[in-house]
């Protein structure tokens, strides 16, 4: 343990529900950024189950303002401690749920990566606006069923596949973009680190699975987003220096596991089809081919 | 008349029932609590075929609006949902929707606004966009959450009219509580409102026109005044289509409803849903003798000024209830009573209360203290604290 990890810098005795994908990624995230770090936080199920006045679960600087800015306030902090003076070594990151990222705080997000500021923008990806109750997102996958694309007579659910918000960030040509997941820690530290490490604007986009929104037991979590990474629903990759034609693949599954194995643990996929989840498997099979596995 | 159907439902689905039965076309909608079941309920129609419509879920609410003003300018019917943040978001758009004179319907689950972040119920989220041309209304209970977001559609529909429409029902109080509703029949709906054409044209290849346009001084005002006038004018249609409603469906709404103000020396104005708890209090002290009465407000925009002038000219003193506050005067609703009276020899002293911010309960005991406190500078003659904040905790009090 360094020196930086001897104090925990999130506080447990927040509000989120058992087996939340975010607390431990949270959890793991802060240490990694020590105390030394000055966040902005969207609203979401991270803000509001941690900043319940008066008490807070951070042992670091964090303002939160709304929902669909993180990374612009994030801006201003780090051209302010610039403008002041300060030597620089103070990290600046900006936390944002998928909506807060994918959807409502994009335009925030771009902003802040062309300008190059050096801010480290983590996105926390439980595939669903799930503070307000599990609407559908544009990083919801094909097939899953939320409140605002429920699976009915009509519809299979969610009918657009998840949008590519780490290969986007990546065009930006900032200097690191990285995926990671709550059940890969050493790997998600290790990729925080190099976000913080690098001269300008980095994204890290944990996946986060959430067992209220997906409706699976509170224990399998972790299991979940292993799978995820075991059949190929969600790669784990790294750019460095804008370098998007050659992604390096952080882990290779030896042997890829059927993606049904993944769906079936969670009820939000619960009224699937195997025609579905064929469909779903040869998606996923195309997609491996393009990264190159 | 068909029969109406008895449910049980949340404030939520009473507005969602109620915008379903209006037929809409398309739906953009973003999530926000209070407001989120509005969409999910469409979302299940939908997904059921129980609606021919089409939602677009977006990815902000200033998309939710320009989607909605996208729609409606080639003719469809758009409703919304939305609520504090989320009306904030799209505030740009609600001055542009106005000032186009597209009838487009927004549902309200009113909620106070961040900083601090509250999801509870007050009414800054609409009051603060009291300037932006839209007709707001205001529901007491689910009924009214159901049948003015019909109301609202027939009206801001009227060719004499063409404005927006908001329908707010209170956070939490109205859209997550259950009571019993009366559901108009669909084909009586239908006669009542029959399908949205615009009367002045809309974004059709066959007679081009432009929506939009640079508004030099030379019309700017001109343009405005006509906007401005149509919200003026609109009591009378307001007027009429609430009668007619009442004809077709059995239910009165009035922009203003008195109660037990006839011979009250002392009247409370309320909006939303603290009105039920307003009455009861009421009631009681009218047992006991008090000469008090009750006025709600329906309609906040247009401001129903000549009624309010009709009701409570003659009372001795108004205390006007204010479930939102505008820093450095005081409450919306007390501001409007204030200036309506402004060029009359005989009207009442007037006081304001501020209650109810962020979800803080209102009890029946502070309509009392509200009323008892309005009656001693009426008996004084003169008003000494002209706002005051109720049910506080005395501590933060000087
Ligand atoms: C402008 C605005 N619109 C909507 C909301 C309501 N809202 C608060 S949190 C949230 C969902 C958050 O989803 P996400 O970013 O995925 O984070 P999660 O809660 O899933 O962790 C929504 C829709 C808001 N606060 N502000
Ligand atoms: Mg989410």
């Amino acid at each position: 343990m360094s020196e930086k990890e001897d104090k925990e810098m999130f506080a447990s005795g927040h509000r989120m529900c058992a087996g939340c994908g975010e607390g431990i990624a949270m959890r793991t995230i802060l240490n990694e950024a020590g105390p030394n770090t000055i966040a902005t936080v969207a609203t979401g199920c991270l803000e509001v189950t941690t900043t319940a006045y008066p008490q807070t679960s951070w042992e670091i600087p964090l303002i939160h303002s709304a929902f669909e800015n993180a990374a612009s306030v994030a801006s201003g902090i780090e051209v302010a401690l610039k403008q002041m003076d300060k030597k620089g070594e103070t990290n600046i990151m900006s936390f944002a749920g998928d909506g807060g990222t994918f959807d409502i705080g994009f335009q925030a997000l771009s902003g802040m990566f062309e300008r190059k500021h050096n801010v480290t923008h983590i996105c926390l990806d439980n595939e669903a606006y799930m503070n307000t109750g599990i609407q559908r997102c544009s990083s919801t996958p094909y097939g899953a069923s939320t409140t605002t694309s429920p699976a009915g007579k009509f519809s299979i659910g969610e009918d657009r596949p998840k949008k590519p918000l780490a290969r986007i960030s990546a065009a930006h040509d900032i200097p690191y973009v990285a995926t990671a997941t709550i059940a890969h820690i050493k790997d998600l530290k290790k990729k925080v680190r190099k976000a913080l490490d690098a001269d300008g604007p980095a994204l890290v986009h944990v996946f986060a699975p959430c067992p209220t929104g997906w409706r699976h037991a509170s224990n399998d979590s972790v299991e979940l987003a292993r799978l995820a990474v075991e059949t190929g629903v969600f790669v784990l990759w790294e750019a460095e220096d804008g370098e998007i034609c050659d992604l390096n693949i952080t882990h290779k599954p030896k042997e890829r596991k059927p993606v049904g194995e993944y769906l079936k643990k969670q009820r939000r996929f619960a009224h699937l089809t195997e025609e579905h989840i064929e469909k779903i498997q040869k998606e996923i099979d195309e997609k491996c081919e393009q990264y190159g596995f | 008349m068909g029969e109406q159907k008895g449910l049980t439902i949340q404030g939520n689905m009473a507005t969602a029932l109620g915008a379903k039965l209006c037929r809409p076309d398309v739906i953009p909608a973003y999530p926000i609590t209070p407001s989120t079941l509005f969409p999910e309920k469409i979302s299940e129609y939908i997904a059921d075929g129980e609606l021919d419509a089409s939602m677009i879920r977006v990815e902000s609410e200033h998309s939710a609006m320009s989607a909605c003003i996208g729609a409606s300018s080639i003719g469809a019917r758009t409703c919304t949902a939305s609520a504090s943040q989320g009306i904030a978001l799209m505030h740009e758009m609600l001055f542009i929707a106005s000032g186009m004179r597209l009838p487009i319907v927004m549902a309200v689950g009113n909620r106070a606004l961040s900083a601090p972040i509250n999801i509870w119920a007050d009414h800054q989220d609409t009051i603060a966009s009291r300037d932006s041309g839209w007709l707001q209304f205001y529901a007491e209970k689910n009924q009214e959450g159901l049948d003015l977001m019909i109301l609202a559609f027939k009206i801001a529909e009227d060719e004499r009219v063409l404005l927006p429409a908001m329908v707010g029902i209170d956070g939490f109080v109205l859209t997550h509580t259950v009571e019993g509703v009366k559901v108009p029949a669909q084909e009586d709906v239908d006669e009542f409102l029959p399908p949205y054409e615009p009367p002045h044209g809309k974004l059709d290849p066959k007679e081009p026109m432009t929506f939009g346009s640079l508004g030099t001084p030379e019309y700017y005002q001109e343009l405005k005044y006509d906007q401005v006038e149509a919200m003026d004018k609109s009591p009378e249609v307001i007027d009429e289509i609430f009668e007619e409603f009442e004809k077709e469906f059995g239910r009165e709404y009035n922009r203003i409803t008195p109660y037990k103000c006839d011979d009250a020396e002392i009247i409370l104005l309320t909006m939303g849903s603290m009105t039920g708890t307003a009455r009861a209090a009421v009631d009681e002290m009218r047992e006991d003798g008090e000469k008090v009465g009750l006025a709600k407000l329906t309609v906040f925009r247009p401001f129903p000024g000549d009624l309010l002038k009709e009701i409570a000219g003659d009372a001795k003193g108004l205390a006007v209830v204010d479930r939102n506050i505008s820093p450095g005067f005081g409450g919306a609703v007390f501001a409007e009573s204030a200036g309506i009276f402004i060029n009359e020899k005989k009207k009442p002293l007037m006081k304001n209360f501020i209650v109810g911010l962020g979800g803080r309960e209102i009890f029946k005991k502070n309509f009392k203290e509200m009323y008892k406190k309005t009656k001693k500078s009426v008996e004084k003659g003169s008003v000494d604290k002209m706002v005051e904040w109720i049910n506080m905790d005395e501590k933060v009090m000087r």
